[in-house]
């Protein structure tokens, strides 16, 4: 029998949480396969990992005016997150009331009321019906509430970076997102105005789980034998390797780079301490890309001792800042993580452009985030395809069904290899899969207990 | 045309003029009266396509990069209606030699994404040649529908192309390779192929 505790609410019509004893898929060392292949876990999942954490949405830099929206999902709800006609930043349901046709099916525009293509209704986008063809033929009041839209009951941001809750008994977003926000920070402080805006996407998918992303999102170990060909083409006309992520070459856990854990699934793969702290270092190491000679002669023309920081504002920032379940902050991507099927998975890499806040770049701004897009292209081409090939390769692997383990076992055991820090995060040398580990000690959790879930239709 | 530099080794010519001439080059050509008749122009353009999709199909891709000029694109805008790419990003905008990198990777037995490699037929189409005056260069709009076979998979990705052509050293050669993708702005799988 399925294991609720008795202090939950009963689920809700519909939502069961699967019966495995879930010590027996997660051990310390090892995940049964069944985690990355099984359609009931992954239906599961869609609700207590997907409605009981918080789940990055969007940037408000995708709607910055009011009325603006964007539709994603949340798991697989179909849901457009928008500004309303007050400011107030809402994730709804975008599925009538009424018999449940979507309402809006563009990506992204601007709206302040909803018609549904079926039979009509409209609805304000604080989600509330504004009216519905005919009303005589109803002997209800449609202004009861239950005829509203539902809405994720909790929204919030965190420096441009929305995320939702279906979890009443979540912490705040801040408190959610704990010392994973330090990182951000300093992703962000480092542009002027200390923000980005999100550009459109290099879009990807692989027929694999979504956790084979989340899994790689700060593996150091794969880098030097996944990405080889990238690495040997980054630097195919370097007698030694220097360029892009070239600090993989040797044994990465010599590098000054680490790993580390911050809690409730987040981690970050920490490649800066390997580029020098001073302007122009990160140029120095960025690959080669279309227009880059004629990009360096002008910037540095035009801003003479100026140039290394903005020559940096196109490179990439060596990071990996992994916000569980979905949000993975890479480079200048904001990439996003979005379940399609137990085995099928989008990869959505937003790029971002700089801001001339204070009106220091001028005209340069223009030439940066132009190049900057083409440094942006690269990854995604050339490194991404060869990772999305691993993951399917890794869910064809798992077809096969007596040979139960997945293993995540590196480091583990070796005394001295970890310092834990006073927010109690733990750090480690680059390769170890400590942060694959305890990231599925929190899956175990949400999973074997399953979060209390409600929407919202008041608006 | 700058010939100072070697486009293989640095990319000088990728400039901001470039990108301004490139956008309005691709903006609004597709008109009936810049249709070209001469014969001979119009067999050498659709000789130089065809080419190319059969190089491509023949794995051949040292003799593809032939074809382009020393400094050329290849441009998978990320949007149906088009894209500026110094404001977006494309699903691919390479230059010389960020085409001569993607050959390169594809030669290192490691990418892992073409591993087995795709075999491919590109099936070319509805060729039209234009021309919008007597020494401007030629846009050749084609449809293609490319079938792929990968590691035990086969799929269809469909969408037009626009080969922007000029003559050098009485050569036709591609200036820019523009594939417009019916699923452009959609997750593609593997999209580790020229298309
Ligand atoms: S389903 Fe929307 S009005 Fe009927
Ligand atoms: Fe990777």
């Amino acid at each position: 029998m399925p294991s609720h505790p008795l202090n939950q609410a009963p689920l809700p019509i519909g939502r069961t949480n699967p019966d495995y004893d879930w010590d027996q898929l997660v051990h310390e060392d090892r995940v049964h396969r069944v985690v990355y292949t099984a359609p009931d876990i992954f239906e599961a999942e869609m609700t207590n990992i997907f409605g009981g954490v918080w789940v990055y949405l969007a940037h408000e830099s995708q709607i910055p005016r009011n009325d603006d929206y964007v539709t994603v999902r949340l798991g697989l709800r179909p849901l457009i997150v928008l500004r309303d006609s007050s400011g107030k930043y809402r994730a709804l349901y975008n599925r009538c009331t009424h018999r449940g046709a979507t309402l809006c099916r563009e990506a992204s525009g601007s709206a302040k009321v909803f018609q549904c293509a079926y039979h009509g209704w409209t609805f304000m986008n604080t989600g509330e019906l504004r009216g519905v063809p005919w009303p005589e033929g109803y002997a209800s009041d449609l202004r009861n509430s239950c005829f509203n839209l539902a809405q994720v009951p909790r929204v919030e941001s965190y420096r441009g970076f929305i995320f939702g809750t279906l979890n009443p008994d979540a912490p705040a977003l801040a408190d959610y997102l704990g010392p994973v926000r330090e990182p951000i920070d300093e992703w962000l402080d480092r542009h002027p105005g200390s923000r980005v805006v999100v550009r459109d996407a290099n879009r990807l998918k692989f027929h694999g789980n979504w956790k084979l992303a989340y899994d790689n999102s700060a593996d150091g170990y794969h880098v030097k034998f996944s990405h080889r060909s990238l690495l040997e083409m980054e630097n195919r006309f370097k007698a030694d390797n220097e360029k892009g992520m070239s600090f993989y070459k040797d044994h990465p856990d010599d590098a000054p780079m680490y790993v580390r854990y911050f809690g409730n699934g987040h981690h970050f793969k920490d490649k800066r301490p390997n580029v020098e702290k001073r302007p122009g270092a990160l140029w120095e190491i960025e690959g080669l890309a279309p227009g880059m000679e004629f990009f360096e002669e002008e910037i540095r023309k035009r801003l003479g001792e100026n140039a290394p920081r903005a020559l940096d504002l196109a490179s990439s920032e060596p990071v990996n800042i992994n916000v569980f379940p979905n949000l993975l902050i890479l480079g200048n991507h904001i990439q996003v993580i979005e379940p399609v099927s137990v085995t099928e998975t989008n990869t959505t890499w937003y790029a971002t452009a700089v801001v001339d806040e204070d009106g220091d770049l001028g005209e340069t701004v223009d030439l940066i985030n132009a190049f900057r897009m083409r440094t942006q292209e690269g990854f995604p081409a050339f490194g991404e395809v060869d990772d999305a090939t691993n993951f399917e390769e890794i869910q064809r692997g798992l077809a096969a069904p007596e040979d139960e383990w997945v293993y995540m076992h590196r480091g583990l055991g070796i005394p001295g290899r970890f310092t834990t820090g006073a927010d109690g995060s733990i750090t480690g040398p680059a390769t170890d899969e400590v942060f694959m580990r305890e990231t599925f000690k929190e899956w175990k959790r949400l999973m074997a207990n399953p979060p209390a879930i409600e929407i919202r239709r008041e608006v | 045309m700058s010939t100072a530099h070697d486009p293989s080794r640095t990319s000088h010519y990728i400039s901001d003029t470039y990108y301004a001439d490139l956008v309005a080059a691709f903006g609004d050509w597709q008109r009936d009266e810049n249709i070209v008749s001469d014969p001979a122009i119009r067999a050498a353009a659709e000789a130089l396509v065809l080419r190319e999709a059969r190089l491509l199909d023949l794995h051949a891709y040292r003799d593809w990069l032939t074809l382009f000029a020393p400094e050329c694109a290849y441009w998978v805008p990320g949007r149906p209606e088009g894209s500026d790419p110094r404001r977006e990003v494309s699903v691919a905008f390479f230059d010389r030699r960020r085409l001569e990198d993607h050959v390169h990777r594809l030669s290192t037995g490691a990418a892992w994404s073409q591993i087995p490699r795709s075999r491919t037929v590109h099936a070319v189409s509805n060729v039209e040649v234009f021309r919008a005056g007597n020494d401007a260069p030629l846009m050749v709009r084609s449809n293609l529908m490319l079938s792929e076979f990968r590691a035990g998979d086969s799929r269809l990705i469909s969408g037009w192309c626009a080969h922007r052509l000029a003559q050098i050293d009485g050569k036709w050669r591609i200036l820019v390779k523009q594939v417009n993708l019916l699923e452009c702005n959609q997750n593609l799988r593997n999209p580790s192929i020229v298309f």
